[in-house]
């Protein structure tokens, strides 16, 4: 019993943790320790990426290796650096919208969202009930399908190529139809404004949604029975880039990554933002902090989410989607700064803005999730086999728009 | 968390340190404590293992130019820290470095929590603080050879592009200064 | 039992790919060229200016005001406003683009140009197979090739099409009515004023007064319709 109950708000039993055959599972997993620098001569050094199909992206890792174990791994980014930051700072509030869809472009409306959010804070904007249902729908609904093809992805990486994938991308397909039947875009969605949503449900959407999720318990069934007692999925990643809960925590990882590691951090929970004291789901823990604990938490992350969106889907209220005093043209919050975060599918995704009265931001951060959670990759990795990172990199669930910004 | 009584907590704790209230105008309401250079650290580390407080996250580092401000201007860095036992935050941090120029150094945090490894390589590539005590303080986003900090407000960028005909008058602008330019260095490149 | 939860995986498979020839459900690739999913009334890609009526020059709603080229955030847009005025749709003499260029290798698709827009004259469209191989010129596109009728748009955003109509039917149907209110109170204006002329006069204002409510309908025949009205509605949109 792995990814299971610890803590109040933990979820249920559901999982399952199943140990393979004790030979395939024991297999040279102790002697991580004795990697490191006996024989400092006769390292080997290579240059994994940026080309390579794992990475996701643009993305290098120098790694040194003693045999086939890691002894050093340095990531170098920065090839996708767009200096998103210095663009919004040159540009209204208005203009860095569609910009932030392109950091995390696999969960634009959460990036979307945690914008809306911290310009909301700094203007003193209310949002309507409605809006903030069509928000929490959207951000689950982002959150299957970034957690379905993370999941998809990182089974591809242990070399199942393409099935489970598919699998994933298709029911990821569903979503994005919807998104784009509400926001005109697939992936950059640029939906939410500063105060409420851009424009209102086109006619039917919602029952649209309600089908996709009524559907999408049967898809993780099926993966479950595809993937769960694998017994190959099983020896890759039980035991493997184990994360300890103070090193999570000091690394200020977030997200699903830090839940696997056991502890009970979901921003959803603690900061109650938008409307989620409202719902009533569980937060999932894990409780080894390896791969197979940080696959397990997003299959159980979604069926959370399927929750929300089931309560959502009933609750919702009609009335406006927009806070009145919210302006499209000349937008000018007054002199001051905030913070505001979100849990987006990959971790604690925040903006800090600074405003000095004029039409565009003073300083405008992000606090990308994916940059942050790639601080602890080489204490992940290090002693284990360089075909363990491929995987170990794969359940941090980057996306290099986000990182490079 | 009442910052006031953070205020006192801290100067009981690490005696000698100069600490100041930061009033945000903003209808957010996060006001921040500005931190002296010299006890910045031992404050950290007090808000880290003070077992009320208990701020064992750091969330967001980043760097602010206020190169118009108080003379020749300053760079802040700027610290959001929560706890994921108490579940309180954010208490935000701000240091701020003597001028833009020459001093520039701010003790790094990143011992204390190491999520501020990368985010303090980035306020170093991006706006030129130097953190001292960071253990491996490069360049993270820009390549090593780069020389200047694009993040600061009084940056020039190189004009070293290649140009692509667009619509936009600015951009159409530039672009006829920089050939102008090349064609009277040779028309090289 | 080693290798069963591998047996259940391929089962699943199997169960999969024996089900796409029975199930429509299992087979969901579209053979794109030849096979194509009707798009959501909501897909845009790239925007187009809209006209009123058969001349795409005369009927263009664009008054050059230049907003959605200060707010787009690439800066893909490129206006020059027009020296002179024309009469719009309503028949006030507005600004026109000079030159209306959109860079559609540099547009993100955003739509916030369609969102800042007071004059509802630039929406989106929906045509993706814009490939060409000309790199600089074939994606610089002017007004010419920008302006699409109304009757398009209508075609492609319906719902929303209708909407935008509705509205402006309404905005000209206030603005008439402005017009000819201003109008008739001109025309008591000066009847007032010859009357305290010429006393004894009978008021020689009713055919003056009642020409403009004819002519109303037909928007471009009202060149002398008063300044005070065209530049306060103009002030109210701009707001």
């Amino acid at each position: 019993m792995s990814a299971t109950a610890t803590g109040s708000t933990a979820t249920g039993p559901t999982a399952i943790r199943p140990t393979a055959t004790p030979e395939i599972a024991t297999q040279e997993i102790a002697g991580k320790a004795a990697a490191a620098g006996d024989n400092p001569g006769e390292l080997l050094e290579i240059s994994l990426g940026p080309h390579h199909p794992s990475t996701h992206g643009v993305f290098r890792m120098d790694v040194s290796l003693d045999g086939e174990r890691i002894v050093k791994l340095k990531p170098v980014f920065g090839y996708l650096h767009r200096n998103h930051e210095k663009i919004a700072e040159t540009a209204s509030y208005l203009a860095a919208m569609p910009y932030t869809d392109r950091l995390d472009y696999m969960c634009s409306l959460s990036n979307n969202w945690a914008y809306a959010l911290s310009v909301e804070k700094l203007a003193g904007l209310q949002v309507p009930e409605r809006a903030e249902y069509i928000r929490v729908i959207t951000a689950e609904l982002t959150r299957l399908q970034n957690h379905a093809s993370t999941i998809g992805f990182l089974i591809q990486e242990m070399g199942a190529s393409g099935t489970p994938l598919m699998y994933a991308f298709r029911e990821r397909e569903k979503i994005l139809d919807l998104f784009e039947s509400l926001s005109g875009s697939r992936m950059m969605c640029n939906y939410m404004r500063f105060g409420g949503c851009r424009v209102e449900l086109p006619a039917g959407w919602l029952d649209e949604v309600r089908k996709v999720v009524a559907e999408f318990p049967r898809f993780l069934d099926e993966f479950e029975r595809l993937l769960a007692g694998n017994e190959i999925l099983m020896a890759r990643t039980q035991g493997v880039g184990v994360l300890s809960k103070e090193l999570a925590i000091q690394g200020g990882i977030t997200g699903p990554i830090l839940r696997a590691s056991g502890v009970n951090y979901d921003i959803r929970k603690v900061d109650k933002y938008g409307i989620y004291d409202r719902f009533d789901f569980k937060v999932p823990i894990g409780a080894h902090g390896d791969v197979y604990d940080r696959y397990m938490i997003r299959m159980l992350e979604m069926r959370e989410s399927v929750k929300i969106l089931e309560q959502a889907l009933r609750d919702i209220p009609s009335g406006p989607i927009m806070d009145p005093k919210s302006k499209i043209r000349g937008f000018r919050p007054k002199a001051g700064e905030a913070y505001g975060r979100i849990e987006s599918p990959k971790g604690e995704l925040g903006f800090y803005l600074i405003s000095d009265g004029s039409p565009n931001p003073y300083r405008y951060r992000v606090r990308p999730p994916s940059l942050i959670n790639l601080t602890v990759l080489e204490d992940m990795c290090r002693g284990y086999n360089l075909a363990d990172t491929v995987v170990i990199f794969g359940t941090i669930d980057i996306v290099l728009g986000e990182v490079d910004r | 968390m009442n910052l006031e009584k953070v205020k006192s907590d801290i100067e009981a704790a690490v005696p000698g340190c100069r600490l100041q209230i930061v009033v945000n105008g903003s209808p957010s309401g996060q006001h921040s404590l500005l931190l002296d250079r010299e006890h910045a650290f031992a404050v950290a580390k007090f808000l880290r293992d003070d077992p009320e407080l208990c701020l064992d996250y750091c969330s967001n580092v980043t760097g602010v130019d206020w190169p118009d401000t108080e003379g020749s201007g300053y760079l802040e860095v700027v610290y959001h820290l929560y706890s994921t036992v108490k579940k309180h935050g954010p208490l935000t941090v701000r240091m701020r470095t003597e001028d833009r120029k020459d001093a520039v150094n701010l003790p790094s945090f990143t011992p204390l929590w190491r999520s501020a490894e990368f985010q303090e390589r980035e306020v170093f590539d991006l706006y030129g603080v130097v953190f001292d005590g960071h253990p491996d303080l490069r360049r993270i986003l820009m390549w090593d050879g780069f020389e200047d900090h694009p993040m600061r407000k009084d940056y020039v960028d190189p004009d070293d592009y290649e140009y692509e005909p667009t619509a936009h008058d600015a951009v159409l602008k530039r672009a006829l200064e920089h050939s102008n330019r090349d064609e009277k260095a040779g028309g090289c490149q | 039992m080693l290798g069963e939860g591998i047996a259940k995986g391929l089962a699943e498979t199997a169960r999969n790919f024996f089900g796409s020839y029975v199930s429509k459900e299992r087979l969901t690739t579209v053979q794109f060229p030849e096979e194509r999913l009707p798009q959501p009334e909501a897909a845009r890609d790239f925007p187009f200016l809209v006209y009123d009526g058969p001349d795409w020059q005369a009927g263009l709603r664009c008054v050059g005001c230049q907003i959605c080229e200060k707010e787009c955030p690439p800066k893909c847009i490129y206006i020059e406003k027009s020296k002179d005025k024309k009469p719009d749709a309503l028949g006030k003499p507005q600004f026109y683009p000079a030159v209306f260029n959109i860079d559609i290798s540099v547009c993100m698709s955003c739509q916030i140009c369609v969102e800042v827009c007071p004059f509802e004259a630039i929406k989106m469209d929906t045509e993706f197979e814009l490939s060409t191989d000309d790199r600089f010129g074939g994606l610089l596109w002017d007004k010419s090739q920008l302006a699409k009728s109304n009757e398009h748009y209508n075609k492609i955003h319906p719902t929303e099409a209708a909407e935008v109509d509705a509205r402006l039917a309404e905005e000209k149907a206030k603005a008439e009515a402005k017009a000819k209110a201003a109008v008739q109170a001109a025309a008591q204006a000066a009847a007032k004023a010859a009357e305290a002329k010429a006393s004894p006069a009978p008021p020689s204002a009713p055919p003056s007064g009642s020409a403009p409510s004819d002519s109303a309908p037909s928007g471009s025949a009202a060149p002398s319709a008063p300044a005070t009205s065209s530049s306060s509605s103009t002030v109210a949109k701009n707001d």
